[in-house]
């Protein structure tokens, strides 16, 4: 790493790494990101398989001109904008304080 | 185009947009550059001003012109390829965008080999960068010359061969003279351009029905049948074309979070939270602008009809002007063929210098010169000399390929992205026992087996459709590799990391981690606020 702003050794990386409130940052992080992510590739394969092999089901007409198959198509852009914004409000009500916690500890130590 | 296109009236709004953007790329541009500034514009924009930038770079003449003219033609199938292209962003947000802005500084390879041998991982990232970029950046060129004879009623070879060096000559401008900071300004210009074209065009169309979306629909039903609102139209013919886009699909949503030219522009802002605003303004931009290129797409069908649109000289990517004019007339066709001009100079520059940081912080510091002082001095000067060749080269490119089909290439720049570099992203991110090994197995495993089964598939030979259509050597029977290719790199990186010899650095893993999760130690803006 060509990086000239790293004072912090490395015994206080691996130090910080184990401390339970980094741990809690670490697992919040990823309790959400895991299983959301999870989540949104099988609908979204879900949603390409019945498109690809499910033709008659998809066009079933739902109301008006409206098939079944843009109505999904329709929640899958619903969805991704749904997971943006839940995202963003856990990432800003959960994960910013502790992030933010850890690193003036770490950059306070430093100075 | 046709009878209703005046091209000096296009060329004329064209230029305009290339003296604001070049007055634009001038002003930003003054002073002195570190190597931040120049790849990173100082990490001083903001996260919607970085929002809006990433949608220029990523709504490329393609998405614009070749999904709405997907939709237009073949109804539901051109709808259903757009959608792989939002919901991908959902993987850069949740898994990549924040943690690599904390841990890199330029480049893709910074976070790729932050923990392992630098000499040979950084090597094969920037292999891989290169190749994407490349990949990419052939593609937009050899499409300026599709987009003029479309346009500007440019056919002979001569006029397009200009047309495309002018494309390459202001390309190099834009990156040597304004850096990031310049290029970005160039991205977020036509953004708004095209953004605010799409919703004026598909505002009109919507009007032509009452606003009645539904209407719409059963017009295009009238006109082409109720096949136009199901699936199956373009890809449902037979098992192997269901199971190829369903490989499509996949190297769509996972490609994205790939793309080195997308992942260099979370630098460009301040921090990790500026680059999750970032992606959030990009997801609710790429959204929408899809949702209109479906009116428009739907529009064309109902208005123009597939007939017509087909037997235009653009084929399919002609709806969208055919569309403009039948609703605006001359004028309207005039906005809309700058904006499609617009997006490919946009998307072309934000590649150059995607490429060229990687050359010039990659290969030539960090790989030949060892991260040597006199080096890190020098590298913004190998980038401009980087970017000259680099324009020399596509713009070489752009013209020997000119008139063939490399639609192709968009799709294997991201397979690369989404065999090659996703899954050795994710492993270094997230796995502790991923080593060296483990990740150049997976990059050079992503990269060769993604380019071989290409070469070995009908896109190449075998069918009337091929590049060579003469020869017949495919084997592979499907034209997107990634079904086969992700899996596998993701196999290599794992197989590789367990046979490897030397365990990993697991200090360094500790860094990586704590940096990337807090942002301790990350690189702070430098630079003036845009």
């Amino acid at each position: 790493m060509d990086d000239a702003t790293t004072t912090t050794s490395t015994a206080d990386w691996s130090a910080v790494h184990t401390r339970p409130d980094f741990v809690a940052l670490r697992r919040a992080q990823r309790r959400f990101a895991f299983p959301v992510a999870g989540l949104f590739l099988a609908w979204y394969l879900l949603y390409v398989l019945l498109a690809d092999f499910a033709h008659g089901f998809m066009a079933t007409k739902l109301f008006g001109n409206v098939t079944t198959g843009l109505a999904l198509g329709l929640l899958q852009f619903a969805s991704t904008f749904a997971i943006a914004a839940l995202y963003s409000r856990y990432a800003n009500n959960t994960l910013d304080p502790l992030a933010e916690q850890i690193r003036s500890r770490i950059e306070g130590d430093r100075a | 185009m046709n009878a209703g296109s005046s091209p000096a009236l296009n060329i004329g709004i064209f230029a305009v947009f290339v003296v604001i953007t070049l007055v634009v790329v001038f002003r930003v541009s003054r002073g002195p550059k570190t190597a931040t500034d120049f790849f990173t514009a100082g990490r001083a924009f903001t996260g919607r001003q970085n929002g809006v930038a990433i949608a220029g770079d990523y709504l490329s003449a393609a998405a614009f012109l070749g999904i709405t003219g997907a939709i237009a033609v073949y109804g539901y199938d051109g709808f259903l390829y757009s959608i792989g292209f939002l919901v991908a962003w959902l993987v850069a947000l949740l898994l990549v965008a924040e943690l690599l802005r904390n841990t890199g500084r330029f480049t893709m390879a910074d976070v790729l080999s932050f923990r392992m041998k630098q000499g040979p991982v950084r090597t094969a990232a920037a292999i891989s960068t290169l190749a994407v970029t490349f990949f990419y950046l052939l593609a937009q060129m050899n499409g300026a010359g599709g987009l003029v004879a479309l346009l500007l009623g440019v056919t002979g070879q001569v006029g397009q061969a200009v047309v495309v060096s002018v494309v390459g000559v202001l390309m190099i401008v834009y990156v040597l003279v304004g850096g990031m900071k310049g290029t970005t300004w160039v991205q977020i210009i036509k953004a708004v351009m095209l953004i605010a074209g799409a919703l004026v065009m598909s505002g009109w169309v919507l009007a032509r029905y009452g606003f009645d979306f539904s209407a719409l629909l059963g017009r295009v039903a009238d006109r082409g049948g109720d096949a136009m609102l199901a699936p199956g139209k373009q890809y449902g013919a037979t098992a192997l074309s269901r199971v190829d886009f369903l490989s499509l699909g996949l190297t769509l949503v996972l490609g994205t979070a790939g793309l080195p030219h997308v992942l260099m522009r979370f630098y460009t802002v301040p921090s990790a939270r500026e680059a999750r605003r970032s992606v959030l303004w990009a997801i609710g931009l790429i959204g929408g602008f899809l949702l209109m290129t479906t009116v428009l797409g739907y529009g064309a069908a109902a208005l123009v009809g597939a007939d017509r649109i087909t037997s235009a000289p653009g084929k399919a990517n002609s709806a969208v002007p055919l569309l403009a004019l039948e609703l605006g007339g001359p004028v309207l066709l005039g906005l809309i063929a700058a904006v499609a001009f617009a997006t490919i100079l946009a998307v072309v520059a934000g590649l150059t210098i995607t490429a060229s940081a990687s050359f010039a912080h990659d290969v030539y510091l960090n790989v030949v010169k060892k991260n040597s002082p006199a080096a890190v001095a020098s590298q913004v000067k190998v980038a401009r000399w980087a970017a000259v060749l680099i324009g020399l080269v596509s713009i070489a490119g752009g013209i020997a390929t000119n008139g063939q089909n490399v639609a192709f290439l968009v799709a294997l720049a991201f397979a690369v992205a989404a065999s090659a570099n996703l899954p050795t992203i994710l492993f270094s991110l997230f796995w502790r026992r991923f080593t060296t090994t483990g990740a150049l197995w997976s990059i050079y495993g992503g990269l060769g087996t993604t380019v071989v089964l290409i070469v070995f598939s009908p896109v190449v030979s075998g069918a009337t459709t091929s590049i060579l259509p003469a020869a017949d050597f495919a084997w592979f029977p499907l034209s997107n590799p990634g079904l086969v290719s992700i899996p596998l790199s993701f196999l290599l990186g794992y197989l590789g990391t367990v046979l490897s010899t030397e365990p990993a650095d697991q200090a360094k893993y500790a860094e990586m981690e704590v940096r990337a999760l807090t942002g301790a130690g990350a690189e702070r803006a430098t630079g003036e606020p845009a």
